[in-house]
């Protein structure tokens, strides 16, 4: 792997819910419009997803419900166990170890120190129990960080970034809106400085301005910081303003990928054409 | 009608059962090893894992002390040192460098035990995640990896509310630089008693079927921030109104019909020592 240029790289990617049997592959995917296994029942939410991330860029996913977005997303950061496939991170033994497969201490690390996640729902990314700071410390008490005054520093420095007003530090989530909820989560997965961030569905359900203001955000982390991202979402505006390539998922599988604009004006499978030409 | 009884009440082999149980909690200090504790003639929750350990360990050249809160006179200190000596017929005593197993609850005594000595704890909560985490395979996991961010967390959140650590009791102390332990619910001032010790502390939960140990001269610190040191209750200006100690930890006394407050040696059995034995603090 090349860790000059890459910062991630997947390869035949697969995740099945279910026993599976011989016929799984043949009789799912976007031919068959289906991602159930006729035969044993099986889920095939992903099948042979390769793709590869640089440094510093945004890659968009894109596909309709059920596709397997947050599917992939949520293998890359362990949440769900990958059935089959390999996963490099350049950061992670410099690129030369499938992460995948990797001891549950190294992947809790890698989580902890080289990945950052924001959920759809904030409910799965936060605890809603422990105040906006106390959940960003979780993050950097989970990378060894003991000094209380350089948490309390580095927290406040987020929740600036983030434009939480620093009184709602010493506030629980329960008590912040939709939108300002989603920006502590963006801030408690940007606390250890992650190389990579993970993005699912960040702007869902916020209303148009908020929406705009999570956008801009991010877009500026990723042109001051350099952060890597993959941006999981159904809205292809989300995707055009912010990434540089995108990969269309259906029934768990890629059916077409290139540089966002590229996908965007001038869809080339069946499914790519639908998508674009269903936008409002 | 006469009741024969097994030597130390239980069964050989419930006892040989709780001896490798201790052997392996002693070989990896500060995890928890379950274990099946039984049926005592005391209710479980009121000392029945110390009880346990003490039964299993103890034999009849042992000598042995038993306190409640520091002292050797209060009812469950009475209660359980009768039941042991009455199955086994051992010595007991009230001072802390003659007995050979002491068992306590919630107090470690103020004079320093030596190698050979065992200090047996009776635990009522002995998982310190319990509070962050309700699932015990999750807590299990989480000791294994020792991922312990979310305990830290409450530390932090204590530290923003209250301006310290409000925790009195029971504080979370990392053993041998690994395991996260409940010390049982002993003081602050205990915490550093546990630190590279000569004697060997076995903790012992009855109703929670845990048992966990730390050998002696093992690493036990109280977590901390790094620049929130740990600190120790304190009694400065204060002295125990029996026997005049400073270096004790102190009980505060509330006289109803005075309406004064008074100091006293929670360890009875220190303080009658410095009173040179002569009191026995009705006993």
């Amino acid at each position: 792997m090349d860790c000059d240029k890459l910062i991630l790289k997947v390869n035949n990617l697969s995740k099945k819910f279910g026993k599976g049997c011989s016929q799984c592959e043949k009789l799912t995917g976007p031919e068959h419009n289906s991602n159930v296994c006729p035969k044993c029942g099986t889920v095939v939410a992903l099948q042979d997803i390769s793709f590869e991330l640089y440094q510093g860029e945004i890659l968009g996913i894109v596909g309709e419900s059920g596709s397997g977005k947050s599917s992939l997303v949520q293998c890359l950061y362990f949440d769900q166990e990958a059935s089959h496939g390999e996963a490099y991170l350049c950061c992670f033994d410099n690129g030369l170890s499938n992460i995948l497969k990797a001891p549950e201490s190294k992947k809790r690390f890698i989580r902890n120190h080289m990945m950052g996640m924001v959920y759809q729902n904030s409910v799965r990314g936060l605890r809603l129990n422990v105040t906006s700071g106390g959940n960003i410390a979780e993050k950097l008490l989970s990378a060894d960080m003991f000094h209380f005054e350089s948490i309390r520093a580095r927290g406040k420095e987020l929740l600036g970034k983030t434009e939480i007003p620093l009184y709602y530090m010493d506030e629980m989530p329960k008590r912040l809106s939709g939108g300002m909820q989603q920006r502590v989560q963006i801030a408690k997965a940007l606390a250890n400085n992650p190389p990579l961030l993970l993005l699912d569905e960040v702007t869902t359900g916020l209303d148009v301005s908020v929406q705009a203001k999570v956008l801009d955000l991010i877009k500026s982390l990723q042109q001051d910081l350099n952060i890597s991202m993959i941006v999981v979402s159904h809205d292809l505006g989300v995707i055009r303003l912010l990434t540089n390539r995108t990969i269309v998922l259906k029934n768990g599988r890629i059916v077409e990928k290139g540089l966002t604009d590229q996908v965007l004006e001038d869809p080339q499978h069946a499914y790519a054409q639908l998508l674009v030409h269903s936008m409002l | 009608m006469t009741f024969e009884y097994n030597f130390a009440f239980i069964d050989e082999n419930a006892k040989k059962e709780i001896r490798r149980k201790l052997l392996k909690a002693i070989a990896i200090p500060g995890h928890q090893v379950p274990f099946a504790s039984r049926e005592l003639p005391i209710a479980r929750g009121w000392g029945t894992g110390g009880l346990q350990i003490t039964m299993a360990i103890i034999g009849p050249e042992d000598v042995l002390k038993v306190i409640d809160q520091g002292c050797d006179g209060s009812v469950n200190a009475v209660n359980l040192r009768k039941l042991i000596s009455k199955t086994t017929g051992v010595r007991t005593t009230f001072e802390t460098h003659k007995a050979t197993i002491i068992q306590t609850r919630h107090r470690i005594p103020e004079v320093p035990m030596k190698e050979g000595q065992i200090l047996v704890f009776q635990v009522p909560l002995p998982e310190p995640l319990r509070l962050v985490e309700p699932s015990e395979a999750e807590t299990r996991r989480m000791h294994s990896e020792k991922d312990y961010s979310r305990l830290w967390v409450t530390l932090y959140e204590d530290i923003v509310k209250w301006g310290s650590i409000s925790i009195g009791a029971s504080y979370p102390c990392k053993v041998n630089g690994h395991y996260v332990m409940s010390p049982s619910p002993i003081p602050k001032w205990d915490i550093y008693k546990l630190h590279q010790s000569e004697c060997l502390y076995l903790f012992g939960a009855g109703r929670e079927k845990r048992i966990y140990a730390v050998p002696p001269y093992t690493d036990v610190e109280p977590l901390q921030f790094a620049d929130k040191p740990f600190e120790v209750e304190s009694f400065e200006g204060l002295c125990c109104c029996r026997c005049g100690a400073v270096d004790a930890y102190l009980d505060e006394i509330y006289d109803e019909e005075t309406g004064c407050k008074y100091h006293v040696c929670s360890d009875t059995g220190y303080c009658d020592s410095r009173l040179g034995g002569l009191e026995r603090n009705g006993l």
